[in-house]
């Protein structure tokens, strides 16, 4: 027989769980969804350490951009037109008659840029940190995974105005794939459905940018967020705080997200949104790199843009791609500029998580990836030739360094000794 | 309890908590509601939905008495019909068969409330949409042609409303109110303006 | 206590990186156009359009010369006549009177009365929609378009342009501007080892006067390029004074967010 509660009522539901203890609206709603378990499994009652600093804000602020691009998305599919001969004007119609169409526009394309500054510095979070170790390997991947994933949607985003950058870096985007040895022509036709860029490409990007692979996306954070949850966040010291729990089995060094972090987080998505503003209402186009030129002229296949550049978040791999004259090995490299970011797990062979404590080595050759990172970056959004194309191959190489040298450089590195506790200091 | 990281050992100011939380979220509610607000009006007509909307022109010159023509507004059809002095005498004498004879409840321009429901007893301008669940009406001009004591009006085929050449419903319909006007105007004697009038165009 | 003013510091520092940014992209979109370095000698690319399209009686005026000296062959084609008298203050009647061509109504789009394909037979090429061609090119190429045309016989057009080398366009404007004629001097450059001699633009010779002064003809010339870049983003002007209101409010929010976030990390240690 069921044990009856206070109210008379048994104390177990049909399926064996625990009635809920609260009555009333909320009582009802958690007998039949675990609300208030998640509330205190995911929020209350999850810890994390208590000494983040500003690079821990770009996640839950990479969600918001999320939110952002899925609403201003949605609506602006509600009043584009997709096809060869409606997509240009359509946009200029959400620009000038579509009540705030305007700013849905801005919104979005600021918000395309956004999320790649965005999830850069959160990626440049875990190479400080070590967040990509063990046991952080399959967060690493499924991060790596949505930034795969996004730079697809970004990419099929951006021909959807058919403006005539959308147009020739489609064209040259897509023409990559024919250096594959023997499918990569017939490859090239079956991603096209056409001869060239045509309407059938613009309507199956539409497709996948606007369904497919947000959902994809979607799943993929979902996936990245729950596999947070298994391992417990890292943290600026590459401390695991789960290994020093005080006697209510509560991590020492951790804090309850909820409401910790969710306050300070507020924080942090409120100065975002402030950068965010300025920009989408007093310079959207940013001088050219969030909104480029050349696109504000309809699709030509008889006459290509000055210099043809991708929009600034893959100029460094467009770099990289450039900077070798040979142009299948240029894609392999390419290729392989983006994949190596896969390995770091498992190249990196340092005693220790956290820059704090490695030595001159690791440090100097993460400043150096860095600096080439945005060099790379530089570079891919300018002619390539003379010096810019030397400096390319220089920086191309110590890209590749950084990763493939990692095994040794990491194991030779001095490392200085990982206190016990985190630092933290009052804030 | 004194190692761990959040240490209760000072007097928690819960009221300053309570009110920067407070004001925290309100403001935050503030914003995100004025945030919708572009988003909601973006459904709102476009301008191109206006310009279309634009007032309708019609020549009226060539339109010969007891003739209807349709024109359209706003994505509704407009019945213009130019009455014979026939036509504008069988608007009255059966008021008590009418539901709304004096267009009380009915939706006109101050300019058409009144026995003819038009400027003048010439022309008489109607939206075409039967005022229960939107049909077209049908035409029926012609005094007894749907039965003897029939005056002539429009007759609408769904459900079986009728109307008289006022545009006024009859009893018995399952229309409530007379057929409606739209704003309109005569720019010159050969012109109809639809969708315009002494208050600018609607 | 230290620390929090670091990061006080800290964070003033970012934002005022922010504003560098933010300032500094400003001021590149004020300037208009991303060009090359300049060739030596030569000062027409450095021209500038100053144009401030919050200045409505200049874009007025150029709406003006737009419909009597170019509507003849490029429409806007995405812009009506009704917007530009709502967002130009030109009340109908005006509007009807002064710019719209007989026939046309204010909700229509504004279009040339030239068909495409009988420009492309007496051009070579279309007459291109101006629209965007602002946003496309840049104010300073328009201003630096429309004052480099010079005299040149050898072209079927009689004319030249040096920001638009072989430009299709004939100078439609000399009426106002007059006709000149570019003068090249000899130049000797040393390229990739070799010595190579080169014409270079030096200046300008009027040839014949025209109907304005060299002032009112740049007066002209700037109201056009103002009215072009307000046609090319005419919700420009809403743009910005709604995010005056936006950013205000969201530092608002900002600092309540902060005060917030300091209250409760009292607890943490």
């Amino acid at each position: 027989m069921a044990v009856k509660s206070a109210s008379g009522a048994p104390a177990t539901l049909p399926g064996g769980e625990p009635r809920a203890a609260r009555n009333g609206f909320w009582g009802w709603i958690n007998n039949r969804l675990p609300v208030d378990e998640f509330i205190r499994e995911q929020l209350t009652g999850y810890f994390a350490p208590k000494n983040f600093n500003i690079w821990y804000f770009f996640g839950s602020i990479a969600l918001v951009v999320l939110v952002l691009q899925l609403v201003t998305g949605i609506f602006l599919t509600m009043f584009y037109k997709v096809g060869e001969a409606s997509s240009f004007d359509s946009v200029e119609y959400i620009m000038r008659e579509v009540n705030y169409g305007w700013l849905i526009r801005y919104l979005h394309s600021t918000g395309a840029s956004a999320f790649f500054i965005v999830v850069y510095l959160h990626m440049f979070r875990a190479f400080l940190y070590g967040s990509y170790r063990k046991p952080r390997e399959l967060l690493w991947l499924f991060g790596m995974a949505v930034y795969l994933a996004l730079m697809a949607e970004a990419f099929m985003g951006y021909v959807l105005p058919w403006g005539n950058m959308s147009f020739w870096g489609a064209q040259v985007i897509v023409n990559l794939f024919g250096t594959i040895p023997g499918i990569g022509p017939g490859l090239v036709e079956w991603i096209r459905g056409d001869y060239g860029i045509a309407d059938a490409t613009l309507n199956r990007f539409f497709s996948l940018h606007v369904a497919a692979l947000p959902l994809g996306l979607l799943l993929l954070v979902a996936l990245h967020l729950v596999a947070l949850r298994r391992s417990g966040s890292n943290n600026p010291d590459g401390i695991e705080i789960k290994e020093k729990l005080g006697p209510d089995g509560t991590p020492l060094d951790g804090i309850p997200f909820h409401p910790y972090y969710t306050v300070k987080d507020v924080f942090g998505i409120g100065l975002f949104l402030v950068i965010l503003a300025i920009i989408v209402f007093f310079v959207p186009t940013l001088g050219g790199l969030f909104l480029e030129a050349p696109n504000f002229e309809p699709a030509n296949p008889l006459s290509t843009p000055e210099h043809i550049a991708p929009v600034w978040y893959f100029t460094p791999f467009y770099a990289i791609l450039r900077a070798v004259p040979d142009q299948r090995m240029g894609a392999l490299l390419m290729l392989l500029a983006v994949v190596s970011f896969l390995f770091m797990p498992w190249l990196d062979r340092s005693p220790v998580k956290s820059m704090r404590y490695r030595g001159w080595l690791s440090r100097t050759a993460l400043a150096l990836f860095a600096v080439s990172f945005v060099a790379l970056g530089y570079l891919g959004l300018q002619p390539a030739d003379g010096v810019y194309v030397v400096l390319a191959r220089i920086f191309t190489v110590i890209y590749f360094a950084y990763f493939w040298l990692m095994p040794i450089y990491t194991k030779l590195d001095p490392v200085k000794p990982v206190p016990e506790r985190v630092v933290y200091r009052a804030h | 309890m004194a190692d761990h990281a959040v240490v209760a050992d000072r007097e928690v100011d819960l009221s300053r908590r309570k009110f920067l939380t407070q004001a925290t979220i309100a403001t935050g509610a503030v914003g995100a509601a004025v945030a919708a607000v572009p988003f909601i009006e973006s459904w709102m007509p476009s301008e191109r939905a206006r310009a279309q909307g634009a007032p309708t022109e019609l020549d009226i010159s060539k339109l010969e008495a007891g003739q209807m023509t349709t024109t359209v507004w706003r994505r509704s059809p407009i019945y213009v019909v130019r009455r014979s002095p026939d036509m504008v005498k069988r608007i009255a004498g059966h008021d008590a068969d009418l539901k709304d004879p004096n267009s009380l409840k009915s939706e006109q321009p101050p300019y058409a409330k009144n026995e003819l429901r038009s400027r003048s007893p010439e022309f008489l301008v109607l939206v075409g949409t039967c005022t229960h669940l939107g049909c077209l009406p049908k035409q029926r001009f012609g005094a007894g042609e749907l039965y003897p004591s029939w005056p002539g009006g429009f007759f609408c085929p769904c459900h079986g409303s009728r109307f008289d050449l006022a545009g006024r419903v009859f009893d018995g319909s399952p229309a409530s109110i007379n057929l409606r006007v739209p704003p309109y105007s005569y720019p010159n004697p050969h012109t109809l303006l639809v969708g315009a009038d002494e208050k600018g165009a609607a | 206590m230290r620390t929090e003013r670091m990061r006080a510091w800290l964070g003033a520092a970012l934002l005022a990186l922010a504003g560098c940014a933010a300032g500094s992209a400003l001021a590149a979109e004020a300037a208009g156009a991303a060009e090359e370095a300049p060739k030596a000698g030569s000062g027409w690319q450095h021209w500038r359009a100053d144009t401030d399209v919050t200045n409505i009686a200049s874009v007025q005026r150029g709406a003006r010369n737009f419909t009597s000296y170019c509507l003849g062959c490029h429409s806007l084609k995405y812009e009506r006549w009704s917007r530009l008298g709502t967002d130009l203050a030109i009340p109908d009647s005006l509007l009807q009177k002064e710019l719209l061509p007989p026939g046309d109504k204010p909700t229509q789009y504004i279009l040339t009365s030239m068909p495409a394909a009988d420009a492309e037979a007496w051009f070579g090429k279309a007459p291109p929609d101006l629209s965007l061609m602002a946003r496309a090119r840049g104010r300073d190429y328009l201003y630096q378009f429309l004052k480099t045309f010079y005299l040149d016989p050898t072209r079927q057009t009689g004319a030249n342009n040096l920001r638009l080398p072989a430009t299709s366009m004939p100078a439609v404007l000399s009426e106002l501007e007059g006709v000149k004629r570019a003068v090249f001097k000899d130049v000797t450059r040393s390229v990739g080892g070799q010595l190579m001699h080169e014409q270079e633009f030096d200046h300008f010779e009027q040839v014949a006067p025209g109907r304005l002064s060299a002032a009112e003809y740049d007066g002209f010339v700037r109201d056009t390029v103002n009215f072009l870049d307000y046609v090319g983003e005419p919700t420009q002007a809403a743009r910005r004074s709604l995010g005056l209101w936006v950013v205000l409010f969201l530092l608002v929010f900002t600092w309540l967010a902060w005060l917030m976030k300091r209250e409760y990390w009292k607890d943490v240690h």
